[in-house]
């Protein structure tokens, strides 16, 4: 039990645990100090000082989000000194800022604009700064952008790079007034150790870090009669898009967002969770491929623990900072990929389209999804696998300026062919997600039976805890697999680089041996991905994870071995699981980079 | 001339040839940890590297702590604008301030000392190493497990704030911390860590030669003992000089002026910009009862003659903060550069001279919100340069 501590603000006596700050317990009387540099998934940094508060008996103020309570504290938020204070230091940002507003990005979503209407900014006496500055901005990245000239140097990105991510791509570069934010010898975010993950934009207060923005591309695509436009939305999209569109976090939207689409004028709207489903009817099987090799054939070359490869922003991190376990990789494309692979060949056959003429969108809550479609292997149907990748954001922007209301839409189905998704597939959005999907048939293909957990829910490796682990132990096998007999199936699973970091680090080490690990780039899986709305902390994160949970339980089919889509591939066109044709189309390969 | 010249006193302690650091040390181990610690408080020994916190309480603060792993660090990053007063005193009497620190280490329980060389004093380091081994050889003979290493700085005037200091040794970025917590609690690695100045520590080994007693009739009432300056600027005689605390201003200058002093920068370019007309109301020395205002100091004493342009002054000073700022507060990093452009639009009578009182607003608030020392002390030297000379400014 902690000791409590008495304090008060404003006047009103509050109560809180030590060690907590002076910005918690206004927080808890519902007192609002306004924060730039704070977030509350950092660890605090205390640079932006516009959250400073009056403390009697100290001659300057203090910055409450740094200032730990203390008994008999008492505290102003709302003197004329803290308010002049900081209406200065808004001020003074601003003029270090790019203020053409109007052109931004981030307009109506910049937390700086929000803070200059507050403390109404309307007239500039300081010297604008800009000009002398020799800002630059940083268009090279498939995925992402860095304008210098709209950067408060919060460090907010800094901290998320090097804390949540442990990539440590972007930085602090020299000093005073040349102080900004930077790559390793100032190179472009694409050419340096960065993930593409995009928590460095969530995390950003302003327009310094977005998406490349590939809306008109789509826009100009949809307007071209001889092009066919097909679009899949990723699970975690559902469960986000309504936040972005006025709606609370968590608000499950699917059949809205189908809607929405269409009336946007895709010609087709399909699902990634149908290729979620098969990544784990491939990636099960080359799962239980590499136990036989290991467990049967004591094959010594055999890279275990296998790992998933569905976060492309894992899979560049991977290939920077641990090259040598490329191997345990699995060979899987994402599900965006392979449904990528899938529409330029087995449906534009089916719908009989030429390959050429379609373009093929992917709706993403992720930004290294817009890096991996430009990989230059992902052209396995012969084109370009996925034209353009748009942002959970992205979609919004579309879905307001075709001047939807949203709210109001009924709800639609997915077209078919591949629209059809299991509680499995979409599970893939939270951490955990592939892991339980994979258990499902796995298990099920093994012992001929259901996972032994009730109603198919795979508690321990549910939440958002940074490394969750699991084992299943593995009896009564159907005669193929009798090899696996009592076999204790060891499992891990994490979400954020940091934890990724961590786990790869006790693997290398030898503290740690499983069968299969499940890594996720972002924290909370993709539901927390670089490309959801803003803002984002763990409690909204909850919230979009029952989201998903609540999804998978109210479908009809929850395991991806009985989606009758998946079923009728392998009958038309796939074969079997690591078919020649799978190898061709769904599996891809990886390259070491360099560290920095 | 100068036979009618009334001179300061000039206190001979610091540099004084005194080669005693086995004595020192030994009477020091023969005592209580109580014992020294009320040795140092009752000197009144405070901070010599310009904030003056009361040494013996810093170090008392620290004993206090339970952890095992401490620390005793010298900062000796002397960056500050017209200091030089460090490097004279490792120069010539490092075995003092390695006496000090190895005093302090015993008693607040540590192992582990660090003196944190500024870049630009690299040269010292070969004679430094001399003499650690010397002072390494002396602990050995009286059995203490205490050792002292140089760190090198990399030239940057932020790294002497004490806890960006820490963070430079680390291998981080040097920014200052939010405090609190305190070095006495948090310091280097996250340790309890005493960080003093280098003449501080040199202090030390005086008091606990000679006794709190002697150390304190020197001084006034919360400034006691000697201070080691360093004159610069419009003198004929630029040097450095062991004086007591509490001189007046004006007793400074009769004996360092050339005659024709218009002002006096005290503490350096952090520090308050004295004019004529104040010389005699103001005393050198730490926030107290003294008559007038009382100015702590580094040990930097600037000297300004007529022929100085005051505005040319601030101009150099502000040039200074605008680069040297860490730059991740908002106040310090664009606040600087909004006075340094502000004054030069002033004079080119591109802002009228009203925005003067504009910009010194906004001094105020940097004083009031910024996040070290740095960014609450540009505000000094800027109000006392602009409230002082302001026509200077202007035309």
């Amino acid at each position: 039990m902690s000791n409590m501590v008495n304090l008060t603000i404003n006047g009103i006596a509050v109560s809180v645990e030590e060690g907590k700050t002076i910005l918690e317990a206004a927080e808890k009387l519902h007192i609002k100090i306004p924060t730039l540099c704070y977030h509350k998934d950092l660890c605090v940094a205390g640079n932006c000082r516009v959250c400073v508060v009056e403390q009697v008996g100290n001659n300057k103020l203090v910055a409450s989000c740094a200032m730990p309570v203390s008994e008999g504290m008492e505290i102003n938020t709302n003197t004329l000194k803290v308010r002049n204070c900081r209406k200065h230091i808004i001020e003074l940002l601003l003029t270090e800022h790019n203020e053409e507003c109007t052109k931004c990005y981030r307009n109506g979503h910049c937390e700086l604009q929000e803070l200059s209407a507050e403390y109404q900014i309307t007239n500039q006496d300081f010297i604008d700064l800009v000009p002398d500055k020799n800002y630059t901005v940083d268009r090279i990245s498939p995925a992402l952008e860095k304008d210098d000239s709209k950067c408060i140097r919060c460090q907010r990105c800094v901290r998320t790079c090097a804390e949540i991510q442990s990539v440590g791509a972007i930085a602090v570069a020299h000093k005073g007034s040349e102080m900004k934010i930077s790559t390793v010898f100032d190179r472009a975010l694409d050419e340096v150790v960065c993930t593409n993950c995009g928590q460095c934009i969530v995390h950003c207060p302003t327009g310094a870090l977005t998406e490349k923005s590939y809306v008109e591309k789509v826009w100009d695509a949809i307007a071209d009669p001889d092009t066919h436009v097909v679009v899949q939305t990723a699970p975690a999209v559902r469960i986000g898009l309504g936040e972005e569109l006025g709606l609370g976090a968590g608000t499950r939207v699917t059949g809205k967002m189908v809607s929405a689409l269409r009336r946007l004028g895709f010609d087709s709207v399909l699902d990634t969770d149908f290729t979620a489903d098969l990544t784990i009817m491939e990636e099960g099987t080359e799962l239980l491929t590499r136990l036989k090799r290991a467990l049967v054939e004591d094959d010594p070359d055999v890279a275990l623990p296998m790992a998933t490869s569905c976060s492309p922003g894992w899979v560049k991190y991977i290939e920077h900072k641990y090259p040598e376990y490329l191997p345990n990789l699995s060979t899987c494309k994402s599900p965006q990929q392979m449904f990528g692979a899938l529409a330029k060949t087995y449906y534009a056959k089916n719908i009989g389209v030429e390959p050429q003429n379609i373009i093929s969108v992917s709706i993403m809550p992720c930004t290294a999804k817009k890096y991996e479609a430009n990989r230059p292997e992902m052209k396995d149907s012969g084109y370009k696998d996925v034209d353009y990748v748009l942002t959970t954001r992205e979609l919004a922007v579309m879905i307001r300026q075709a001047g939807i209301e949203f709210e109001k839409l009924s709800d639609e189905n997915y077209d078919s062919i591949m629209g059809t998704g299991s509680g499995a597939g979409i599970i893939f959005g939270a951490t955990g997600g592939v892991m339980e999907a994979a258990l499902r048939t796995a298990y099920e293909i093994i012992t001929g039976r259901e996972v032994p957990f009730e109603n198919l829910e795979i508690l321990p490796v549910r939440g958002l805890e940074g490394v969750k682990e699991a084992s299943i132990k593995i009896e009564g096998t159907v005669a193929d697999w009798n090899f696996l007999e009592g076999v204790e199936l060891k499992c891990a699973i994490t979400n954020g680089l940091e934890n990724a970091h961590r786990l790869m680090d006790d693997i290398k080490n030898g503290e740690r041996f499983y069968h299969f690990v499940e890594i996720m780039a972002c924290p909370g899986g993709c539901l927390g991905g670089g490309g959801q709305p803003y803002p984002v902390d763990d409690e909204v994160r909850m919230k979009r994870m029952e989201a998903i949970y609540a999804e998978d339980c109210e479908l009809p089919i929850r395991k991806s071995h009985e989606n009758p889509e998946i079923v009728q591939i392998y009958k038309d066109f796939l074969e079997e699981p690591l078919s020649h044709k799978s190898h061709k189309l769904l599996h891809t390969s990886y390259v070491k980079r360099e560290q920095y | 001339m100068t036979t009618t010249k009334k001179h300061l006193h000039r206190i001979d302690l610091i540099f004084k040839n005194e080669q005693d650091c086995k004595e020192i040390l030994r009477n020091a181990l023969a005592r209580s940890n109580q014992e020294v610690i009320n040795e140092m408080v009752n000197s009144g020994l405070k901070g010599r590297g310009g904030a003056g916190f009361p040494t013996g309480l810093k170090w008392k603060l620290t004993a206090e702590q339970k952890d095992k792993e401490k620390y005793v660090i010298c900062n000796a990053d002397e960056g500050e604008p017209g200091t030089f007063k460090d490097r004279e005193i490792l120069t010539r009497v490092p075995h003092k301030v390695l006496s000090g620190m190895a005093v302090c280490a015993q008693i607040i329980g540590s192992k582990k000392g660090y003196i944190y060389l500024r870049g630009e004093y690299r040269f010292l380091v070969p004679n430094l190493k001399k003499e650690l081994r010397k002072f390494h050889d002396i602990l050995d003979e009286l059995g203490l497990d205490f050792r002292v290493e140089i760190f090198m700085g990399s030239g940057a005037y932020i790294c002497g704030e004490e806890s960006a200091l820490f963070e430079s040794m680390e291998g981080k970025r040097g920014e200052p911390r939010n405090k609190p917590p305190f070095p006495t609690e948090i310091g280097y690695m996250n340790k309890p860590t005493v960080i003093n100045n280098v003449e501080t520590l040199a202090h030390s080994y005086t008091i606990l030669k000679y006794g709190a007693k002697k150390f304190r009739e020197l001084g006034v009432k919360d400034s006691r003992g000697s201070k080691v300056f360093s004159v610069s600027g419009d003198t004929p005689i630029p040097g450095i000089y062991e004086l007591e605390l509490g001189m007046t201003v004006q007793d400074f200058v009769d004996d360092f002026g050339d005659g024709d002093t218009k002002a006096v920068q005290v503490g350096g370019a952090s520090g308050f910009l004295v004019p004529r007309k104040r010389f005699g109301k103001t005393t050198i020395g730490y926030q107290g009862k003294l008559t007038g205002i009382s100015l702590p100091t580094g040990g930097s004493m600037m000297i300004f003659n007529s022929s100085r342009s005051m505005y040319n002054v601030l101009n150099n000073y502000l040039d200074f903060f605008e680069e040297e700022s860490c730059g991740q507060c908002t106040p310090c990093r664009v606040g600087c550069q909004q006075l340094l452009k502000g004054i030069k639009a002033v004079k080119r009578g591109e802002k009228p001279a009203s925005y003067l009182d504009h910009l010194l607003k906004l001094t105020d608030t940097m004083k009031l919100t910024a996040k070290c020392g740095l960014g609450q002390s540009v505000a000094n030297s800027f109000s006392s340069i602009v409230e002082n000379f302001r026509e200077e400014m202007i035309y």
